[in-house]
């Protein structure tokens, strides 16, 4: 069930879908719950200061699901959302794919796959050489984790204890092709970054209530960094659009397409 | 010049808490005595490259100045995208220390190899690109990459190079160095091919045909200033390197001549590793021979450029 603000989110994000008639609708709604969840119980940051030190960070790796993290950041106010009817023109701030200093409240231009986690990593140290308390959160796409410099970067994060880490992965099951389970299979997922160090826990990515709960235990272990592995559904709230790859990335979406959508958020 | 680099960058370190050094898996010991007295500013990350790129950029978007050191080709190609999107697209103060730029691992054989290191760098947005020519010109660059606000690529050679840079030309990042001055030609080299070019021009003073001397330590960004003043003043420039005849030194110089002065661009002759991979082993020396980079060919082409 979706609640009223987790589909006034994903009309946002349906908005800005309609400018272009284009966008990554399916990995936008697979993640939005927990980015909303994030912004709204987990992370600490000052909107009229983006650049505050002590602020959280958050790197969205999978960058091509930005759409949910522009339609959050703007429900919270670091931009107008109507700044976000500009997406994918020659001006604007907001392409297919965040970029740091452009966006405020964007922390690392990301879009190319596997350099999310390695980043974090850098911030992660960064805080725990100079003993800073904020917090590190990433952001993963589980066909992302294909990269082998998502699986480097575990390393370092769990020879570091980097307890300040913790990455959430968006477990949907498919990645643009197909299903995970026949272009690389990822399973046993949680054995996995249970052996590389991480402390981790599996969770439906589009329950509010148990995200907020786990959220409240991380770290999970003080001398680990966490892994939260988010079972979700791509393209979530949009029954044509649930589980099917050819949302993944979708152009030419016509006006009957469109209409359908909203038609999904009343 | 490895060591000169990475005792200056553990001295600035020290005064400097901003400063880190990152390895991969370096020989053992390297920098054992920092690693000892400041520990939290010494890391050996392991073979991952591609991470310790992503974990640098991380870093230096949190205010410190990493110096990331691991052998020059899986510094450069291993970890391109890495370099391009984290650390150049987003511009950050981190810099590359690439061991055995060129062929100075010849015995290890073509994966060893860093001979088209500079091309791929120049073509990225906000990178700097630099080879210096001895250990003493390496002291002074070190200094000079603490405030250096964008990525820099620093291309080491084997060590043990004839010192032929002067201090009282100082060192200044994109600012050639016109080492000895110019006649009827001019060689315009980086890194240590500048000892050989200034050991050619030597040799051909005395046989009565004057070269000048550009050394380039800086390949990007490019002295165009240096190129406009000294290039129209002389009949031939040869260019030296060791690295690709594609995309390096000699093509950055034929293309700002092309670009600024294009009736010059017939005076550019490139001396330069060709489009081809080695297939020797040996020495740096014999390497260098095989590709005809050698003080009697600089000398060789000069004379005929000249005579013509």
């Amino acid at each position: 069930m979706i609640d009223k603000r987790s589909k006034e989110l994903r009309k946002t994000v349906v908005d800005i879908i309609a400018i272009e008639r284009r966008g990554h609708l399916g990995p936008a709604m697979s993640s939005i719950d927990i980015l909303r969840v994030l912004y709204d119980d987990f992370l600490n940051y000052r909107v009229e200061d983006p650049d505050w030190d002590k602020r959280d960070r958050f790197i969205l790796s999978k960058g091509h699901g930005c759409l949910s993290l522009y339609a959050v950041l703007a429900d919270k106010g670091f931009f107008p959302k109507k700044n976000l009817l500009t997406f994918c023109k020659s001006e604007s701030i907001f392409g297919g794919h965040p970029e740091r200093g452009k966006i405020p409240g964007v922390e690392a231009s990301t879009g190319s796959l596997g350099h999310g986690l390695p980043i974090g990593v850098g911030m992660a140290l960064a805080a725990k050489i100079r003993k800073e308390s904020h917090r590190i959160v990433v952001l993963v796409g589980d066909g992302e984790i294909n990269e082998g410099s998502v699986w480097e970067a575990a390393l370092s994060a769990a020879k570091h204890k980097l307890s300040n880490l913790t990455m959430f992965i968006d477990y949907n099951k498919l990645q643009s092709y197909g299903p995970n389970a026949e272009i690389l299979n990822l399973e046993p997922l949680a054995d996995k970054w249970k052996s590389f160090g991480f402390s981790v826990e599996e969770i439906d990515g589009h329950n509010i209530e148990e995200l907020r709960i786990l959220m409240k235990t991380i770290p999970l272990d003080k001398s680990k960094p966490t892994a939260v592995i988010c079972h979700t559904v791509k393209g979530k709230g949009f029954h044509f659009a649930e589980g099917k790859t050819e949302w993944h990335h979708k152009s030419k979406i016509s006006d009957d397409q469109l209409d359908e959508m909203y038609q999904c958020l009343r | 010049m490895r060591n000169t680099c990475l005792n200056e960058i553990h001295k600035l370190a020290k005064v400097n808490k901003k400063i880190l050094f990152i390895g991969s898996d370096l020989g053992a010991g390297t920098l054992a005595d920092m690693q000892q007295e400041i520990p939290d500013q010494f890391i050996m990350e392991g073979i991952s490259e591609q991470h310790i790129i992503g974990m640098s950029a991380g870093l230096a978007m949190e205010g410190f100045t990493p110096y990331v050191n691991s052998i020059a080709p899986f510094l450069t190609r291993r970890c391109y995208e890495q370099v391009l999107v984290d650390l150049c697209l987003h511009n950050l103060p981190v810099r590359l220390i690439g061991n055995g730029g060129g062929v100075v691992y010849a015995p290890l054989g073509p994966t060893h190899l860093a001979v088209e290191d500079i091309a791929i760098f120049r073509v990225i947005p906000n990178m700097t690109i630099i080879a210096p020519c001895d250990a003493e010109e390496m002291v002074r660059l070190v200094k000079q990459t603490v405030n250096w606000p964008h990525p820099i690529y620093i291309r080491l050679a084997k060590g043990g190079d004839k010192v032929v840079s002067n201090k009282k030309n100082g060192f200044e990042i994109g600012k050639a160095i016109l080492l000895r001055p110019q006649g009827q030609g001019l060689f315009i080299t980086t890194g240590v091919m500048t000892q050989k070019a200034i050991e050619a021009s030597e040799q051909l003073e005395k046989e009565g045909i004057q070269c000048g001397v550009l050394h380039v330590h800086t390949i990007k960004p490019l002295d165009y200033q240096a190129l406009a003043s000294l290039i129209p003043k002389v009949d031939v420039v040869v260019t030296v390197e060791e690295h690709a005849r594609i995309g390096g030194l000699g093509s950055a110089v034929l293309e700002y001549c092309s670009d600024k002065i294009p009736k010059h661009t017939s005076k550019i002759n490139r001396i330069g590793i060709p489009d081809k991979f080695s297939d020797k082993y040996g020495s740096q020396e014999t390497l260098l021979e095989y590709f005809e980079i050698t003080v009697e060919s600089i000398k060789n082409l000069m004379k005929l450029k000249t005579r013509n």
